[in-house]
């Protein structure tokens, strides 16, 4: 934990590709590890150590059921990072709310009032 | 602040290589087309609220070029350019667009003005050649490796509220 500043949250945690990939597999279903090692072709110890980052950040979380770990998906701490993809969204919209003031002024001048003493 | 000011901009992914945007104006479309092509009216909207317009250049023919400047607030450069490739007026534009810190990565741009009771509907398509370069475009200024966290993101947080 004490390394914690480069992995304590989602974004970096999802910047490493290996755990893109969990995050995907996961997304289908819960998994044990040996599913993960399996259909990543990673050795154990490499899957556990990704497993753990995604758990330290909540991205993923554990029960035990038998004698096998289950792992699965959880998608909130992920919010974040889809509210940072809105930046875009939220570019356009402070755009368009300019445009509607030029296009409000337009209008006016279409109407004939004088609006150059503003 | 106008209610109208308030509206989002809706942002959707129609397909792995396009970004649509779409918004509603409460104007004739013809304005909103003024507005959309006649440099000092672009000046006046198009940097949102991220910095400062230094350069409008706008040849508004079939093959003209087209080229947008602000300085951001953090000091660096903006840069897009293109060249017209489709001109109805008060209808459509169809041009091409680059991001000046990305050029290899070219899109095609679609807008459309639709007019309906003095109201228009303003869609743009952005076709890119390639998800990744897509992506990148959404992503602007994202760190590398998380644009293919994207669609993993949508699907993850379409579930949110």
């Amino acid at each position: 934990m004490a390394r914690a500043a480069t992995t304590a949250d989602a974004f970096n945690a999802v910047a490493e590709p290996r755990r893109r990939q969990i995050l995907d597999v996961l997304h289908g279903g819960e998994r044990p590890v040996n599913d993960l090692v399996v259909l990543l072709g990673l050795a154990q110890p490499q899957v556990s150590k990704h497993l753990r980052v995604l758990r330290e950040v909540g991205l993923v979380e554990v029960r035990d059921e038998g004698r096998q770990r289950m792992y699965r998906l959880n998608g909130h701490p992920l919010k974040q990072i889809h509210d940072w993809v809105q930046g875009y969204e939220q570019t356009w919209t402070e755009r368009f709310g300019r445009l509607d003031a030029v296009l409000a002024e337009l209008s006016d001048e279409e109407d004939g009032n004088d609006v150059s003493g503003k | 602040m106008s209610v109208a000011s308030s509206r989002r901009a809706v942002v959707t992914l129609p397909t792995d290589t396009q970004i649509q945007i779409t918004r509603e104006f409460d104007a004739p479309r013809h304005l909103v087309y003024r507005a959309w092509t006649e440099p000092e009216l672009i000046r006046r909207w198009w940097s949102a609220e991220r910095g400062d317009v230094t350069s409008i250049d706008v040849d508004l023919r079939v093959g003209g070029r087209w080229r947008y400047v602000m300085t951001a607030h953090g000091g660096f450069e903006v840069a897009f350019h293109g060249e017209y490739r489709e001109i109805v007026p008060d209808e459509r534009l169809v041009h091409t667009e680059v991001y000046e810190g990305a050029p290899d990565a070219p899109a095609v741009t679609s807008v459309t003005f639709s007019e309906q009771d003095g109201r228009t509907l303003v869609t743009m398509l952005v076709q890119h050649t390639s998800q990744e370069h897509r992506d990148m475009h959404l992503n602007s200024g994202m760190e590398d490796g998380l644009q293919d966290a994207l669609r993993l993101l949508e699907e993850v947080a379409a579930g949110l509220e």
